[in-house]
């Protein structure tokens, strides 16, 4: 495929036109400057996944040198292929940041062959050797943060039940659900989660009913894997649950049950990434990160939360942060009664079979198909 | 006469595309943006660039299949909106059927065109079942059409995260990756700096096929007349039942196909991105085009521009993403009324070559017909 | 807090009666307002875009000014105003009123988001529920009584109209106008105004069904709120065969419908919950079949309604 010159055919395409109302309107191709593209699958400001994106562009925004041009409710077609195409070719972009998962195959890697002069740097973890090298692909091992809501909401819970309302039963959902449930059962093993999964990543309607269905079932804490988790939080907070959050900070929309959450740390990866790429040091292709290296954070917690909780917790966080604690470590049992993980098995969050989680641990109420 | 014809045809879109210029210069300018630097970046993201060429030929060439979807039944006064469903069913078909061809070690083209024939049955079966309800039901085809997109979107959903999932495509539900050998290429543009695959072609072929079928077919004759004047088909002993069966089959083969290319041109396999809202899309770009098939081709095209020029506006002059959406809106609002209002103005007239009214009625008569 | 025993698959039920009438409200509002449109002879197909205008104007207005009922009012006059819209552009010569109910479809959502960007992220104070389940000890049981006002207001909506469509005089222009536009023409009664009142009624229903969702269930503003309530809705007025009372049934039913998927969910039935969740669409496809008869006219459909000719 060629890499389009972008104005190669300008006097056959109505260049005169062009270049006039290029200098009316001001490109963002400005002198000197560096400039950032990202691109959102949803609303910029939806407590949710992209606004965890958005919070990492506006820290972007701040440094010098760099200009950011955004765009949002891009879905996972062509539109995204033209969007990173457009930023490069109109904008004089020369870092993107496709940031949901679905873009990265084949739009990233259709676009990163074309432009091999464009760092993209894609949120999901998924180079693999042989793809092109300005693609990288990056990704939080965010079931730490999960692992530690769990902790956190056992010390809350009255029922010992809880319920997560989650998109789609893929891997990285299943690891949270996991994670959320053995977080709390070891501080608490008779501990249950229930789950139900709404078929897609944004359902505001039926988030709230099964919410509500899960509040009926006597689930006293309440946690989602959604893009956007504002329906479900609120929803709890009126039905006077406890609620941990997931992606950003939810704590204005549930001041009474928002006892903790977790977070993407991107405004503290975002910028760090944008240095090294303006000082042209490699980045790595694959780049994964838990608390150790920034990628994740907890949410405050709500003044409720006891200090038991917030003891155990923390102890927990610092060893997180130190590298010495894998969530799962067998013996596990999924809810079927089979073993997943073996006596002695540990696996550290690096570890590729967790990438391919397809089970629900024991005390988890739910089924994958 | 054909120049009259021809006048008389593009009339009201041209006059709609002004006031549509208009009002949006008019929405803009209260919203605090300049209209002038809004209609620059439009004009440079859609045809400013050879880049906005193919962005915008490559989302051009779905609409020109899904259009057909609402074009076709609409000969018949049936309005079809389910474009949508038979995009997905289309889709899915397509895929399950390359990946079972793919290990049987067939001839890559052989694989395609089963892909696309699947496709098209596929998408054609769901639209059909509309006209078909219709016709023997007296069920609203408006109403079923998208009824079954919805429930389509559900059972494609049902099949990528079940039977045919990928128990490798992880954290994405999708189905396994057709073979690189089964995707479409490009279409040879010599030195022209733009790709394009060939899935455009596909929906400009169907477009003249469509052209000839309805107006130059004693079959597309028949179709008009059910379509005219639904009593006087029946007595003229038309076969109407089968009319609309196979009318609403080809409409529905269309967006089918438009699935097929997607999973073959674009995607590599189906999953929920498949379900973009092309097919929906399609419903403005038939009306728009007043149901004609050939008009389709300029429509889908400009549409496609507007759409390849939204992020431009939105990233230099901060327009919200939904700034396209209400520029389609009003120039969909504004074709109806200049319709409308071509009657009752008689714009048309002063227009009109003195000799000519008689063509010009007939004319008008057929176009808006449904 | 106040979390009670689980009720297992007794929670099924439950939430199905909850959920209906939890989901309902957008739907009786949407269907009441389309039977008084339909009644007249016009179909609105645009009333997915006005509910999705309604969630936007209401939000917005109610957040400006910390009244939930301003945003109601708001709600069902940017409704009236998209009603009156379409209802204007009907009433010139020789016009679809099903392509202009598409147009108005885009352009309503399109408007929508548009002008509803900055209102995402901000929280508006949303409508007041009355506690109907204060006898109950149960805070399963008092959770779903927790009924919304605008939920009784449709309530009281659906028989009134119903009483005013048989009984009154303005009903029976409207019905008349609808049979036959030569009949009210020779009556002295102008089908165009009185098509272009009732589809401004129609529209102005639809925009504060629309705030239902975002002032009261789920309660915030979103581009993703409405997943076709609007146009279900209307598919709901020929089932319900253009009877008010027989909107609020169907209205429930859907309602109920929705809610199936997840309940059934947290009680451990998890397979094919796509097609669980997409219940509703199935169903009304399958009531408009049965109810349907290709020989004669629907039972109650208005005969200058271009849907049934």
């Amino acid at each position: 495929m060629p890499a389009f010159p972008s104005l190669t055919r300008r006097h056959l395409l109505g260049g005169a036109a062009l270049a006039a109302s290029q200098g009316a309107i001001g490109s963002a191709r400005a002198a000197g400057k560096f400039t950032v593209g990202f691109i959102y699958v949803g609303t910029r400001n939806d407590y949710g996944y992209n606004q965890a994106h958005a919070e990492g562009a506006a820290a972007v925004r701040k440094m010098p040198g760099v200009v950011v041009v955004e765009q949002e409710r891009v879905p996972e077609t062509v539109a995204v292929g033209n969007a990173m195409q457009g930023m490069v070719q109109l904008d004089g972009a020369s870092l993107l940041f496709p940031t949901s998962y679905g873009y990265y195959d084949p739009f990233v890697l259709k676009a990163a062959k074309a432009d091999p002069a464009v760092t993209f740097l894609h949120c999901g973890g998924l180079w693999k050797a042989g793809q092109p090298l300005n693609a990288h692909s990056y990704f939080g091992y965010i079931d730490e943060a999960v692992y530690l809501s769990g902790v956190v909401a056992a010390h809350s819970s009255k029922t010992r039940k809880f319920g997560f309302v989650a998109a789609k039963p893929i891997p990285q959902v299943l690891r949270n659900i996991n994670a959320f449930t053995l977080g709390a059962q070891s501080v608490q093993p008779s501990i249950t989660t229930q789950v139900i999964f709404t078929g897609d990543w944004f359902l505001p309607v039926r988030e709230a009913e099964a919410t509500n269905s899960l509040a009926d079932q006597g689930c006293d804490v309440i946690t989602c894997h959604v893009d956007s988790p504002k329906v479900v939080i609120e929803t709890a907070e009126k039905r006077g649950l406890f609620t941990t959050g997931y992606h950003t900070n939810q704590m204005v929309l549930a001041p009474k049950g928002y006892l903790t959450g977790a977070e993407w740390d991107w405004p503290s990866l975002y910028p760090r990434l944008v240095r090294s790429a303006m000082a042209k040091q490699p980045i790595p292709n694959m780049l994964r990160g838990g608390f150790h290296s920034g990628f994740v954070r907890s949410s405050p917690y709500n003044p409720i939360v006891p200090a038991a909780a917030r003891k155990q917790a923390d102890a927990i966080r610092a060893r997180f942060l130190a590298g010495n604690v894998a969530i799962f470590k067998g013996p596990i049992q999924d809810n079927k009664g089979s073993t997943v993980i073996a006596a002695g098995t540990v696996l550290d969050e690096h570890d590729v079979t967790l990438e391919q989680m397809n089970y629900l641990v024991a005390g988890v109420a739910g089924s994958v198909s | 006469m054909r120049l009259a014809r021809g006048i008389e045809a593009a009339l009201p879109p041209v006059l709609a595309l002004l006031a549509t210029a208009v009002l949006f210069a008019a929405f803009l300018g209260l919203s605090g943006t300049d209209p002038r630097a809004a209609y620059g970046l439009i004009w440079l993201g859609a045809f400013g660039t050879a880049f906005s060429w193919q962005n915008t030929l490559l989302r051009a060439a779905p609409l020109l299949l899904t259009g057909l979807c609402t074009a076709l039944p609409a000969q018949l006064g049936l309005v079809i909106i389910g474009g949508e469903g038979a995009f997905v069913l289309g889709a899915l078909a397509a895929a399950a059927v390359g990946l079972k061809l793919a290990a049987t070690g067939m001839a890559p083209v052989g694989i395609d065109g089963a892909m696309a024939l699947a496709a098209m049955a596929a998408g054609g079966v769901v639209i059909a079942l509309s006209g078909a309800l219709r016709h023997w039901r007296g069920v609203n085809e408006t109403i079923s059409s998208l009824l079954l997109a919805y429930i389509a979107i559900a059972v494609m959903n049902q099949l990528v995260e079940g039977v045919l999932r990928d128990p490798a495509s992880l954290n994405k539900p999708s189905t396994r990756a057709l073979p690189d050998a089964l995707m479409l290429g490009a279409i040879p543009t010599g030195s022209l700096p733009i790709s394009v695959h060939v899935g455009l072609l596909f929906g400009l072929i169907a477009c003249l096929l469509a052209y000839g079928l309805i107006f130059h077919t004693t079959f597309g004759f028949a179709t008009r007349m059910v379509g005219g004047n639904l009593r006087a088909a029946r007595m003229a002993g038309l076969p109407v039942g089968r009319l609309i069966l196979i009318v609403t089959a080809l409409g529905g083969a269309a967006a089918g196909l438009a699935g097929m290319v997607e999973v073959a041109a674009v995607q590599g396999a189906a999953s929920a991105d498949i379900a973009a809202g092309y097919g929906f899309t399609g419903i403005l770009v038939a009306f728009l085009a007043r149901q004609n098939p050939l008009a389709i081709i300029p429509v889908a095209v400009l549409l496609g521009g507007i759409d390849a020029s939204g992020g431009l506006l939105e990233q230099r002059l901060d327009l919200p993403d939904a700034t396209i959406q209400v520029l389609r809106g009003l120039l969909f609002l504004s074709l109806l009324t200049v319709e409308a209002l071509q009657g009752r103005l008689r714009l048309a007239e002063l227009l009109r070559w003195r000799r000519a009214p008689a063509v010009a009625q007939a004319v008008n008569a057929t176009v808006s017909g449904p | 807090m106040n979390a009670g025993a689980a009720l297992g698959w007794w929670g099924v039920p439950l939430a199905v009666f909850a959920g209906a009438i939890r989901v309902s409200t957008p739907f009786l509002f949407v269907s009441l307002g389309e039977v008084i449109t339909e009644k007249s002879g016009r179909i609105n197909l645009g009333l997915e875009g006005t509910l999705v205008m309604g969630a936007m104007a209401g939000y917005a207005i109610a957040y400006l000014t910390l009244s939930p009922w301003l945003g109601v009012l708001a709600a069902g006059l940017a409704g009236l105003a998209l009603g009156l819209l379409h209802g204007g552009i009907c009433a010139l010569p020789r016009v679809n009123d099903t392509a202009v109910g598409i147009a108005l479809m885009l352009f309503g959502t399109g408007l929508a988001f548009y002008l509803g960007k900055p209102f995402i992220a901000p929280k508006a104070p949303g409508l007041p529920a009355i506690d109907l389940g204060f006898w109950s000890a149960s805070p399963q049981v008092r959770a779903a009584l927790q009924i919304n006002v605008l939920f009784f207001i449709g309530l009281a909506c659906a028989p009134l109209l119903g009483w005013g469509l048989r009984h009154t005089g303005i009903g029976l222009t409207l019905r008349m106008v609808g049979e036959s536009a030569d009949a009210a023409r020779a009556m002295g009664r102008s089908p165009v105004r009185v098509r272009l009142l009732a589809t401004g009624f129609g529209g102005c229903m639809a925009g504060i069904g629309g705030c239902f969702l975002s002032l009261g269930y789920p309660g915030s503003w979103n581009e993703g709120l409405s997943s076709g309530q609007g146009i279900t809705a209307v598919a709901l007025v020929i089932f319900a065969r253009w009877r008010p009372m027989a909107c609020l049934g169907a209205s429930l039913l859907f309602g109920g419908a929705g809610a199936l998927g997840p309940a059934l969910q947290s009680v451990g039935v998890s397979g094919f919950y796509h097609l669980f969740n997409a219940a509703p669409y199935i169903l009304t496809l399958a009531i408009l079949i049965l109810a349907s008869r290709p020989d004669r006219m629907l039972g109650g459909a208005p005969g200058e309604l271009s849907i049934t000719k």
